[in-house]
C-alpha cells in the first residue's frame, strides 16, 4: 500500500517575458519562499526537493539544478532533478509524488523554473530536439509538430480555425482575472483569425507564449498532511505514458494511436481515474488544468480526459461547455496559452489545479470545486501525464 | 530595496556556448542513405514480428523490441498524411514560405517527413487545399545526391 499524499501549499512567481531583477537560482528561491509561506512550513522541515529543469541550453547554464539545489539550501538533503521536456513540470510531481507515496519521505518540495528570455538563440536550441539524422533539416520544430495535428483534426472532425480561435479567446479571458499570467490582454475571434500564420493552420495567437517564472510544490505525507493550517489537496490519482519520437509513426497504416488526438493522454487518464475511482470525468470533476501550448492541442485534451466524443471538442467549447461557468471549467489560470514557463509550465497545472481544490485561487477560482485534473505533455508530443487531485482523502 | 538598479538598465553579463557535432549515422542509416545516394531508391526496414515496415528504418522494432531484418523498397509514390505551411521565418530554418508534408510511400506503414515542392503557397487556403491529406505526390530525387534527407523532396501528383 503506498502513503496518501496530499499537497499543502504552492509558491508561484508570476510569469513574465523577462525577469532581469534576479537570477535563475533567486527565481527558484522566490518560488520555493512563497510555497513555505503558503504551507506555513520552514525549509528545514522538507526532506526532498525534486528539480524540473528542462534543457540546459534555454538558461545556458550547463546542469543549473546544481545552482538552484544550494541556492534552496538542500545540503545535506537528497535532489533529484527530471526532464521529460514539455513534461518536465508535471513529471518532476509524479516524481515528488513517488517519493513520498513510497514512504522514503515524509515531505517534498517538487520546482521548476526557466528563463528563456536571456537568449536570443531559443529557436535554436528547440530546433535541435530534431532527430539530427532523418527529420532536422527538414524544418521541424514544436509549432509545426502541432499544425501536423491540427491539420489531422480538421480533416477527421472537420474542427474550423474559427473553433481553434474560441479555444485562445476563452484561455485569454480566463487569464484576465490570474495576476500570475504573462499574456492578460483581451482578444477576439477576429484577433485571432486575423493574426498571421505561423504554420498553417496555427495563427499567432493560437499559440502560446516563452515566459520565464518558477513554480513550487509542496507534497507531505497524511501524517504531516492532516495537520497542514490549508486544506490538503489529496493525490487521488496519476497515470503517465510514453510513446515513439517519430510523429510519422502516429500517422500511417501501422499507426496503433493517432496524430489528431491524444490516444497517449486517454490512457494516462484512465489509469489516475481508476485509481482515483473515477467512472464518470463529466460528473466526478469539477475543473482541468490542461497543458495546451496550442489551441489544437486542447481539443485533443478534452476529448482524451473523456469530458466530450472524440471529435466534437470544438463544437462544445464554442457552445460554453469548457467556460469559467460552464459544466467543466478548463483552464481557468488562463493555461499555457496565457503563460509558458517551459519546465514549470506543467508543474503550474498542477499547482493551479491543487489551488482550484484548496479554494485559493482567488480572482479565477470556480465556485465548490471538490476534485480537479491537471495534465502535461511533451516531447514530439509524447509524453502524457494526469494528476487528479481532490478534497477527500 | 534601493532603487540604484532599474528594471531599465540591468546590468547583463554576455555568454556563449560553442557546441559542434559529427553525428556517426550508424550502419542502418547508412545504408539507407547509400541507396537514396546511389540508387535514387527509398528503403525501409520490416518486423518479421508484426511485419510492420518502419521508415525511418529502425534496428530493433519499436513495438515488438526484435531486430529487423527485411529491406524492403517502398515508394516512389505516396499519400499525405499531414502537412503545413511555414509562413513565418524561424532562426537556423528555411526561409519561408515553404511546406512539409507527413507522406506514407506505398508499401510503408508509417509516414515520412520531407518538404513539398512546386506549390503555390502565396494563398494560404489555395496551398492548403492543394496538399489535402489523402493526396498523392511522388518522390523528386535531387541530381547531386550527398547521403542527406534532403537529397529529395515530395511532389503533388
Ligand atoms: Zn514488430
Amino acid at each position: 500500500m503506498s502513503i496518501k499524499t496530499a499537497i499543502i501549499g504552492v509558491g508561484q512567481t508570476g510569469y513574465r517575458f523577462k525577469r532581469t531583477d534576479v537570477t535563475m537560482q533567486e527565481l527558484a528561491q522566490e518560488a520555493a519562499a512563497k510555497a513555505l509561506e503558503h504551507a506555513k512550513m520552514e525549509m528545514d522541515e522538507i526532506e526532498a526537493f525534486v528539480l524540473g529543469i528542462a534543457p540546459d541550453a534555454l538558461s545556458g547554464i550547463d546542469n543549473v539544478d546544481r545552482w538552484i539545489g544550494q541556492a534552496l539550501g538542500v545540503t545535506p538533503r537528497p535532489q533529484l532533478r527530471v526532464n521529460t521536456g514539455g513534461t518536465t513540470g508535471a513529471a518532476a510531481a509524479q516524481a515528488g509524488y513517488i517519493h513520498v507515496a513510497s514512504g522514503m519521505f515524509r515531505t517534498v518540495m517538487v520546482l521548476a523554473a526557466d528563463k528563456v528570455s536571456e537568449t536570443p538563440d531559443a529557436q535554436w536550441v528547440l530546433n535541435t530536439a530534431m532527430d539530427p539524422i532523418y527529420e532536422r533539416s527538414l524544418a521541424l520544430n514544436a509549432i509545426n509538430m502541432c499544425s501536423f495535428q491540427a491539420v489531422r483534426q480538421m480533416h477527421q472532425y472537420g474542427v474550423t480555425e474559427r473553433q481553434l480561435a474560441a479555444v485562445a479567446v476563452r484561455s485569454r479571458q480566463n487569464a484576465m482575472a490570474n495576476p500570475y499570467a504573462h499574456l492578460r490582454e483581451p482578444i477576439s475571434i477576429d484577433d485571432v483569425l486575423s493574426s498571421r500564420y505561423i504554420c498553417w493552420p496555427l495563427k499567432l495567437l493560437d499559440c502560446c507564449p516563452r515566459s520565464s517564472g518558477a513554480c513550487a510544490v509542496i507534497m507531505a505525507a497524511e501524517q504531516v498532511a492532516v495537520s497542514s493550517p490549508n486544506r490538503p489537496v489529496w493525490i487521488q490519482g496519476m497515470g503517465a505514458t510514453s510513446n515513439t519520437v517519430y510523429m510519422g509513426d502516429k500517422m500511417g497504416p501501422g499507426r496503433d494511436t493517432d496524430h489528431a488526438d491524444w490516444d497517449e493522454l486517454a490512457m494516462a487518464a484512465a489509469t489516475a481515474y481508476r485509481r482515483a475511482g473515477i467512472t464518470d470525468p463529466l460528473e466526478q470533476i469539477d475543473v482541468a488544468e490542461i497543458y495546451a501550448p496550442f489551441t489544437c492541442t486542447e481539443l485533443a485534451a478534452v476529448e482524451a480526459l473523456g469530458f466530450c466524443p472524440k471529435g466534437l471538442g470544438g463544437q462544445m467549447n464554442e457552445q460554453g461547455m469548457f467556460d469559467m461557468r460552464g459544466p467543466m471549467p478548463v483552464n481557468p489560470s488562463g493555461g499555457v496559452l496565457s503563460a509558458n514557463p517551459i519546465s514549470a509550465t506543467a508543474l503550474a497545472r498542477v499547482a493551479e489545479a491543487a489551488l482550484q481544490v484548496m479554494g485559493d485561487a482567488g480572482e479565477h477560482q470556480v465556485p465548490g470545486v471538490r476534485r480537479a485534473v491537471a495534465t502535461g505533455i511533451g516531447g514530439t508530443l509524447q509524453f502524457h501525464t494526469c494528476m487528479v487531485l481532490g478534497e477527500d482523502l | 530595496m534601493s532603487d540604484m538598479a532599474t528594471a531599465s538598465s540591468p546590468l547583463i553579463h554576455p555568454g556563449e556556448w560553442h557546441i559542434h557535432y559529427d553525428y556517426a549515422v550508424g550502419e542502418i542509416a547508412e545504408r539507407f542513405f547509400t541507396e537514396l545516394r546511389d540508387n535514387a531508391t527509398i528503403y525501409a526496414l520490416r518486423c518479421p514480428s508484426c511485419k510492420l515496415v518502419f521508415v525511418p528504418p529502425r534496428a530493433y522494432c519499436e513495438r515488438c523490441f526484435v531486430r529487423t531484418t527485411d529491406w524492403v523498397k517502398i515508394g516512389p509514390e505516396g499519400v499525405i498524411e499531414a502537412f503545413t505551411i511555414v509562413y513565418e521565418p524561424f532562426d537556423g530554418l528555411p526561409v519561408p514560405p515553404y511546406a512539409v508534408a507527413y507522406v506514407t510511400l506505398d508499401g510503408a506503414s508509417t509516414a515520412l517527413a520531407n518538404f513539398v515542392t512546386d506549390v503555390d503557397l502565396s494563398d494560404p487556403e489555395q496551398a492548403s487545399a492543394a496538399l489535402a491529406i489523402g493526396n498523392r505526390v511522388i518522390v523528386d530525387f535531387v541530381d547531386e545526391r550527398k547521403g542527406l534527407i534532403t537529397d529529395f523532396h515530395y511532389r503533388l501528383l
